[in-house]
């Protein structure tokens, strides 16, 4: 059982959160690994805080992650990264994409967007991996691209040959697609 | 070969391999990819029903015609459904049929916790939970034998963290069926009083025979690990129990949940010191221990409310916490909000402009209850907010005639609506009823329906016309506007408010997430004519924020839609 790497993905529903854990979970089947992967489907997709986790092993029974059991935190947004650190282990890493999304309550000014959240992470002594992954896909050629350029920053802290993630893409992504999201997986891979 | 699956995909291939012909189901989270998927195989006979009673009845008619068939609902949809699944006990089946049925713990999506085990039990229907997508395959198909085999239909739960969770599964052929030869034979399947007492006997009779094979089937199995302490659960709590407590505790994994075992229980227990029943929800399963006079730790431990994990249970059982980082900051809640471009921000916002109380329902628009629209006075379930106008008008007359609406929108309105609108045409309160109409089921990830002029494969199919069909129940008035136009909008609901008899609004523009639906480019704003009044934000964009005193409009989220515009006092967002 102490072979389990627990990964948790979270964003801002809407954001691709669903693909990336979905290209995780492929990665790690065809590595030969026993993968359970839970998401979460429905409202909270709608712009809310989205989390899905995605567990890996000789064998898994649970497919949740808890308080102090992630490995490594794929964080799509700041605020969700601080949300979620709770969830980190001890020795665990945190991949955090630059992009600030204001949540309602500080749209409305009911909150305050807190600043300086990748310093307060650092003070806290977590390893912290920081990628602007908006630029990185406006420049493969989509902002919706942002997922996999984070797969690719993520794939650096993990396990698996390049070339795994690669076949990976090319079986999971629709083949319009697969030239985008192999440019935006190079330029997170490359960071 | 094996694949990465959905408890809900698993589902659907368990319905493909198992001849099934006839799927028939109203979406709803979590079920709603089960048939999604299914639609996949074209060996399936797969469609969306107006709602989960015709679903279940299709599915029904299919049975009686000789066809394995099967009907997925949320917990909620069972409600709906309960007419049908209550009589369809006693029927018992032709060919094979099966219910999924998705419970949402921890409410997820849904607007209550209730626990469908209950239902099984008052309808006296065998039901199986699987505790991955593995189980969720094998126990399709178990489910099909034992329909057939025990004369009954069946209800296989699934709870979020099943349905949606992907874990291994083992692909294997279809058993292509033939349809079981129809003969009729009304004692059996017409309900008369006369017949239904001698077939309550029978139903009777079958829960004994059915209690006998969840002895001793191999469905429930104990799994002894040389300890004292036992553990019985079923379904994902299995695998937070398995997670939390590894090979130090027995198990009594539980794969039928009813009825369940008595004798497999007793020595079970027998054979520990303590046991714990470990069940999300209501205490079922430790009832039904304490009946049989068997001693567990149940409800006196573990919460009624919410999801478990293997974290809740460690703390429980093993007194174990885990340590973990947390910044000392305070970081705002997100709450889901509506899209951008989203049609149903400007109707809402059209509303709070004419204060009205607003009867709500269940959709994408239920999230015109949040603030900064906060639009939303009372909402109960699917269809409720046209009858629910009704009475509250019923009550106070022309006092609120003149001030309240009902928002309902196309899926919903044709699921339950429409029945609550006939009400008002011939009970006659001066009721406002506005159907959202955006060409989707939307908060379950776009589902054609009755209204779309599409079928589940996308292919063309006739289509309801709303004015048609409100005309025709006695409603008289009925108009139709854009909700991005937020004057327009603003007046027409302001006329039938005014006017003395029942009417519609149709707030019609399609879904912004649809594919076919073209963005325009992202707004922008003039610093130099912007001055932070910050009256754009009232509309609850989440494309729209302030900063450094001046509005800022997120060009990776905008669409285009220009209801702010209509907003901005100095014209200060320009395309």
């Amino acid at each position: 059982m102490n072979n389990i790497k627990s990964v948790l993905i979270v964003g801002v529903g809407g954001q691709g959160t669903l693909l990336a854990s979905r290209l995780l979970g492929n990665a790690m089947v065809s590595k030969g690994y026993d993968v359970k992967v839970s998401e979460v489907h429905g409202m909270s997709q709608r712009g809310g805080s989205v989390v899905t986790y995605v567990r890996y092993g000789d064998c898994v029974s649970s497919p949740v992650i808890e308080e102090g059991e992630a490995d490594l935190i794929l964080s799509f947004e700041q605020l969700e990264a601080a949300r979620f650190l709770p969830f980190l282990k001890k020795d665990g890493v945190i991949v955090v994409n630059t992009q600030a999304i204001d949540p309602m309550p500080v749209i409305t000014g009911a909150a305050v967007y807190p600043n300086s959240i990748i310093d307060e992470l650092r003070a806290k002594d977590v390893k912290v991996v920081t990628a602007d992954a908006l630029s990185l896909a406006e420049e493969a050629g989509s902002v919706k691209a942002v997922n996999v350029v984070l797969i690719g920053v993520m794939a650096k802290q993990l396990d698996i040959p390049k070339e795994v993630w690669i076949e990976t893409i090319i079986e999971t992504v629709p083949p319009k697609f697969v030239e985008l999201n192999k440019k935006a997986f190079e330029l997170g891979y490359s960071l | 070969m094996k694949k990465l699956m959905l408890g809900n995909e698993a589902v659907a291939r368990g319905l493909y391999e198992a001849g099934v012909k006839v799927v028939s189901s109203y979406p709803g989270t979590p079920s709603t990819e089960i048939t999604e998927n299914a639609a996949k195989y074209d060996e399936i006979d797969c469609e969306w029903a107006p709602n989960e009673k015709v679903a279940t009845e299709v599915a029904a008619g299919a049975c009686f015609a000789g066809a394995r068939a099967f009907c997925a609902m949320k917990h909620v949809g069972l409600n709906v459904a309960a007419d049908p699944f209550f009589t369809m006990s006693y029927i018992g089946v032709n060919g094979g049929m099966v219910l999924g049925v998705a419970d949402d713990p921890g409410m997820h999506s849904s607007q209550n916790e209730q626990d469908s085990r209950h239902y099984a039990i008052g309808a006296k229907v065998p039901m199986l939970e699987p505790a991955d997508s593995k189980e969720c395959k094998e126990y399709t198909k178990l489910a099909y034998e034992l329909s057939e085999q025990f004369d009954t239909m069946l209800v296989i739960r699934l709870t979020t963290r099943i349905a949606h969770s992907r874990s291994l599964v083992e692909l294997e052929d279809r058993t292509e069926l033939e349809l079981k030869p129809y003969e009729k034979n009304p004692s059996k399947n017409v309900m008369l009083p006369a017949f239904a007492k001698k077939k309550h006997i029978v139903v009777e009779e079958r829960t004994k025979k059915l209690t006998e094979y969840a002895e001793s089937s191999g469905v429930n199995q104990a799994q002894m690990n040389n300890s004292k302490i036992g553990v019985i659960c079923a379904g994902i709590c299995y695998q937070y129990a398995k997670e939390a407590l590894g090979d130090t505790v027995n198990y009594l994994k539980l794969g039928m949940v009813n009825p369940l075992p008595v004798n497999l229980i007793k020595d079970f227990a027998e054979k520990c010191d303590t046991v714990y029943v470990i069940e999300e929800l209501d205490p079922v399963i430790e009832n039904h221990c304490k009946q049989i006079g068997v001693k567990v730790i149940g409800k006196e431990l573990f919460p009624m409310c919410g999801e478990f994990s293997q974290k809740l249970v460690a703390q429980l059982v093993l007194n174990k916490t885990v340590d973990s980082k947390k910044l000392d900051i305070d970081i705002p809640v997100r709450p889901p909000v509506m899209c951008c471009g989203c049609p149903h921000r400007g109707l809402f916002y059209a509303l709070k402009k004419q204060k009205v109380y607003v009867s709500g329902d269940i959709g994408c628009y239920t999230l015109g209850a949040s603030a900064p629209l906060g639009m939303m006075d009372t909402c109960v379930c699917m269809g409720g907010s046209v009858s629910a106008l009704h009475g509250f008008n019923k009550a106070r007359k022309a006092d609120s005639e003149k001030s309240s609406v009902a928002v309902i929108g196309d899926s919903t309105f044709i699921h339950s609506g429409i029945t609550g609108l006939i009400d008002i045409a011939y009970n006659a309160t001066n009721s406002v009823v506005i159907i959202l109409d955006n060409s989707i089921t939307g908060m379950t990830g776009h589902q054609q329906n009755p209204t779309t002029g599409y079928n589940i494969k996308g292919d063309p199919a006739s289509k309801v016309s709303l004015e048609a069909l409100c005309k025709a129940v006695g409603i008289n008035r009925v108009t139709v506007c854009d909700p991005y136009d937020l004057k327009g909008t603003m007046a027409v609901i302001k006329e039938e408010l005014a006017v003395d008899e029942p009417s519609v609004i149709i707030s019609r523009r399609p879904c912004a997430l649809l594919k076919y639906v073209k963005h325009k480019p992202s707004l922008k704003v003039n610093t130099d004519k912007c001055i932070g009044c910050k009256m754009c934000l009232n509309i609850g964009c989440p494309a729209i924020s302030i900063k450094d005193k001046k509005a800022v409009i997120d060009h990776t989220q905008c669409v285009g839609c220009g209801v702010c515009t209509s907003l901005c006092a100095k014209g200060a967002i320009t395309e």
